[in-house]
């Protein structure tokens, strides 16, 4: 216990005493207040809980990483107190207060009366209660004495979790990570700081964290602290096991009001007060984060400052308007990462948003207005203006008049980089830019310079970019413009949607160019104008990086359209048709009693034969699709895809097996193709054919890849189309062997699946394309062939699981299938 | 009017999907309750003004919610349809209290289905 007693002569005298319980932030800023406003109007004794002097709590962070010593963040010093006739208890907690008697009773034993008390009991660190965590070696990031328990962990360096991916928790594992330690936070949130920042931030942020070589992971659920006589561990609960020699527990604060609540205040999140500070016993004021005022409790230092302001004035009996409130900022406090957030960024009736990347620089400023004021902002990666924004949010200046330049900031100097030019412009040389004949930006950008070249078509003849599939143009065009200066003008390439300045074939070679695996990547980095884009881009997007990086990219539900996300097909009235699959058209009696079964138990009114030759149920109840698949799955059926941009249906004739015409067995080579595509997504729908014999019962010729049998082999079709333009189909190529025409097949789709657009059926796409190139990409390049399809069994890897069994055993995407219903 | 609401609480707001909906069934409709990327939460009555499409199972994208019948757009502020097309989905009131999503439904909304 430290003991600072204040010099003889002044104690003693009549004047009223004051007594503050709390020698933290708010407490002492309140004394230093009501000193500058009324410097000898009390005798003032503080009790605080720690057994040091009073320090800055904000500052433990660069403590922790060892930017600052404890002297450094030292506030008021023992000569402070003095000087200021102050009598300081540390280490002697206050257990009691009678109001009665209008005394405190410390732990020691020491009784002091007081004629106005201020509670500054500030907050206590959340502590799930999760098995193992009184272990030794799990901590709180709350006060010196943890960070002197982090630091002695971190002295071994050894690996850490931190629990809890908020502001305190991201600055500890900074600090931990500063010191030596390899760090992984678990968050239990979508991403990371999601009280401050809106998901595009949060992504930045965690991509800088994970640069800087820290784990970061979400939607982590901690199942326990994993230790015998310290703690070794952390299991997650889905059996992840994370080795830990240290656990910081960082997952939020609660006000502290347990000694205002044991004296008979009133007492609900904290101790309730008014705007002049003042609890339910006008005699005991209340400051800092153990206060709740109107509704609101606050972690963060300036609004107690602004308390501290509003209660010195009532103790020094000045009138004053009290205190309103405070609207927040937020700063997080590491080196080299600029985060800002302040006011309500959430938007709301009648708010309009203003959203700004800089992918180059690696800035993201979102700021909603509201009647022509600033109501929120969030900024990543370029905060200098965040002050200024803060300013007029507090201030509600009418922002009119700077609105078109507002998001440029307070030293708006002209020019932003918001266009596909500058997209283009900032790739490396070695980018590859036409896949087709491998043109990289360096060697397009040399003969423009070189050969003085100023037009596509000059571009395409010197260099061969874009003189195949034609799908880079839009990049080809941005780099002439982007070489030759103001001097060209592309030609106008129609954007995806609102969204965005980029056409879709930019987009999906810029994905694969920089390496972009997410969609708030792309968003990002190809400067997104709104936050989340719509329910046009949304989907190709999802579609485009599914393609580009099969097995790697997490597939987004909330960008499929309602069909591929509960994997049924939505009818007019809500209810859902289900189509199980039925390889190459076949099916038996245990497969059709099955249906049978699940029609009646389910009461499903409409069974029907569909034109891809399988059986649709229809009318089935949202909420019956998980059991109706189990059922189904049961029989050893799965998902049909009817309802996706997806392989559909192989229909097939019976061929040799049973026809007296037939020339090749047209079923099991339908079989077998169906087998070997299901599960595969598509920029369309994609439906194939297989018949027996040139007279084509399964309408091969109007499929998007149709197989005809002949008496030598088999012909293969391309490109058609039965829908509102009937297209019969092109004929690629004619091939010998079953193998052929398995390779043949995964090399087209896969050609189909990385060059068309979004919801561009093989006929449109053909015929935009030509089909000479893709002949010259399936047929005359063997090797660009085998490419292909090795690609294309390689994405099929990870893409056929049968999405209905997924969701009848094992509950994914559960929420999808049940109401909501009443607590309570 | 939202003095004559009662409350309901459907449980915490993780239990919505981000950009995502769920729906709670009453007595005399069911409302599609949505949960925005920048986690606020609206309600409209699940049946949008052209052809009865069910709002919960559309994209949802800022604050707006397409249909997932015949793609119209709605604001989940105000219920109004955007763009060329007219209509209005009907809003119904909802806040969230400590984490807690609470729909208020009007007296013939109420029925037993929400007992026990």
């Amino acid at each position: 216990m430290n003991h600072v007693p204040a010099p003889a002569s002044i104690t003693g005298t009549a004047r009223p005493r004051l007594v503050v319980i709390g020698n933290g932030m708010a407490g002492m800023r309140t004394v230093e207040e009501l000193l500058s406003r009324a410097p000898d109007k009390y005798d003032i004794t503080v009790f605080g809980a720690e057994p040091r002097v009073n320090y800055n709590r904000i500052m433990l962070s660069p403590l922790l990483s060892g930017e600052k010593t404890f002297d450094e963040i030292v506030i008021n010093t023992a000569e402070w107190y003095q000087e200021n006739n102050i009598t300081l208890h540390s280490g002697d907690p206050v257990i009691t207060i009678d109001r009665a008697r209008q005394t405190v009773i410390t732990q020691n034993g020491h009784e002091i009366a007081y004629d106005q008390l201020l509670l500054a009991t500030g907050s206590d660190p959340i502590m799930i209660p999760l098995p193992g965590k009184d272990l030794p070696g799990v901590v709180t990031f709350r006060d010196v004495d943890d960070v002197d328990v982090m630091l002695k962990a971190a002295a071994t360096g050894g690996p850490a979790v931190v629990i809890g991916g908020g502001l305190l928790g991201l600055e500890a594992a900074v600090g931990l990570q500063a010191r030596g330690m390899s760090v992984t936070v678990l968050h239990l949130a979508g991403h990371v700081m999601e009280r401050q920042l809106d998901p595009s931030a949060g992504y930045l942020l965690q991509q800088e964290l994970q640069r800087r070589g820290i784990n970061v992971i979400t939607g982590a659920d901690t199942g326990e602290i994993i230790g015998i006589d310290c703690v070794t561990g952390v299991r997650l609960k889905d059996g992840t096991m994370i080795p830990a020699d240290l656990v910081v527990m960082a997952v939020g604060i609660r006000p502290n009001g347990r000694l205002a609540a044991a004296s008979g205040l009133t007492v609900e999140r904290g101790v309730v007060v008014d705007d002049f500070m003042a609890t339910s016993d006008p005699a005991i004021s209340a400051v800092g984060e153990c206060v709740q005022h109107r509704g609101q409790c606050y972690g963060l230092v300036a609004p107690l400052f602004e308390m501290a302001k509003s209660c010195a004035d009532r103790l020094a009996e000045i009138a004053a308007g009290g205190y309103a409130g405070s609207v927040t900022s937020t700063k997080l406090k590491v080196t080299g990462v600029d985060v800002f957030s302040a006011g309500d960024f959430s938007g709301g009736d009648t708010c309009e948003e203003i959203v700004f990347r800089d992918a180059g620089r690696g800035v993201y400023k979102r700021l909603v207005l509201e009647d022509g004021r600033i109501k929120g902002a969030v900024l990543y990666g370029d905060t200098s203006d965040g002050a200024w924004y803060f300013q007029m949010l507090k201030d509600g200046t009418d922002i009119t008049s700077l609105r078109d330049t507002l998001a440029f900031g307070q030293a708006f100097a002209g020019g932003s980089a918001g266009n596909p030019k500058d997209a283009v412009a900032a790739l490396p040389d070695d980018a590859e830019i036409c896949g087709c004949n491998g043109v990289c930006k360096g060697t397009i950008v040399n003969a423009i310079t070189a050969k003085g070249l100023t037009t596509l078509d000059e571009v395409k003849s010197h260099t061969k970019a874009s003189a195949s599939c034609g799908s880079c143009s839009g990049l080809v065009e941005n780099l002439l413009a982007f070489t030759l200066g103001d001097g060209y003008e592309a030609a106008a390439l129609k954007p995806i949607c609102t969204c965005t300045d980029h056409d879709h074939d930019s987009v999906r070679h810029l994905i694969r160019a920089q390496g972009l695996k997410s969609m708030p990547a792309v968003m990002q980095a190809l400067e997104w104008k709104t936050a989340d884009g719509c329910h046009v881009c949304r989907p190709a997007l999802n579609f485009y990086l599914l393609a580009a990086w099969p097995g790697e990219y997490v597939d987004h539900a909330a960008s499929r359209f309602i069909n591929e996300r509960v994997h049924a097909n939505i009818q007019k009235d809500g209810t859902y048709s289900v189509v199980p699959r039925m390889w190459g058209g076949l099916t038996n009696p245990r497969e059709l009693r099955a249906i049978a079964d699940v029609a009646d138990k389910f009461d499903i009114p409409t069974v029907k034969v569909t034109g891809g030759q399988r059986i649709d149920l229809l009318g089935v109840k949202k909420e019956d699709l998980p059991a109706v698949w189990a059922d189904l799955n049961a029989a050893g059926m799965v998902s049909g895809h009817a309802y996706g941009k997806s392989l559909r249906t192989v229909k097939t004739c019976v061929g040799s097996e049973w026809c007296r015409f037939g020339t090749q067995k047209s079923m099991s080579m339908g079989v077998e193709l169906e087998k070997m595509t299901w599960g595969s997504w598509t920029p369309h729908k994609f439906k194939m054919a297989v018949s027996g014999c040139p007279r084509n019962c399964a309408e091969a010729t109007i499929k998007d890849f149709g197989v005809v049998a002949t008496d030598g082999g088999w012909d293969l079709h391309v490109g058609g189309n039965g829908g509102i333009h009937v297209r019969a189909t092109d004929l690629l190529c004619k091939v010998t062997t079953e193998d052929e025409v398995r390779e043949y097949c995964g090399a087209f789709m896969q050609l189909y699946r990385e060059e068309a657009r979004y919801l561009e059926r093989t006929a449109p796409w053909i015929e935009r394309v030509g089909l000479k190139h893709v002949q010259d990409r399936v047929v005359e390049d063997a090797e660009n062939r085998k490419s292909l399809f090795a690609r294309f069994l390689k994405s099929q890897e990870t893409a056929q699981i049968d999405p209905w069994a997924e969701r009848a055993k094992d509950g994914v995407d559960a929420h999808e299938f049940k109401h909501l219903v009443a607590a309570e | 009017m939202t003095d004559m609401l009662n409350w309901i609480d459907v449980g915490p707001v993780e239990g919505i999907p981000l950009q995502g909906a769920r729906t709670l069934q009453t007595r005399t409709d069911r409302i599609a309750i949505f949960r925005t990327l920048d986690q606020q939460v609206f309600a409209l009555l699940d049946r949008c003004p052209h052809k009865d499409g069910p709002l919960a199972q559309g994209i949802v994208h800022g604050h707006f919610v397409t249909c997932p019948l015949h793609n119209m757009v709605f604001s989940l502020e105000t219920g109004q349809a955007q763009g060329p097309d007219d209509g209005c989905a009907a809003k119904v009131e909802v806040k969230i209290i400590e984490g807690s999503v609470h729909v208020g439904l009007t007296p013939s909304q109420m029925g037993k289905r929400h007992e026990g």
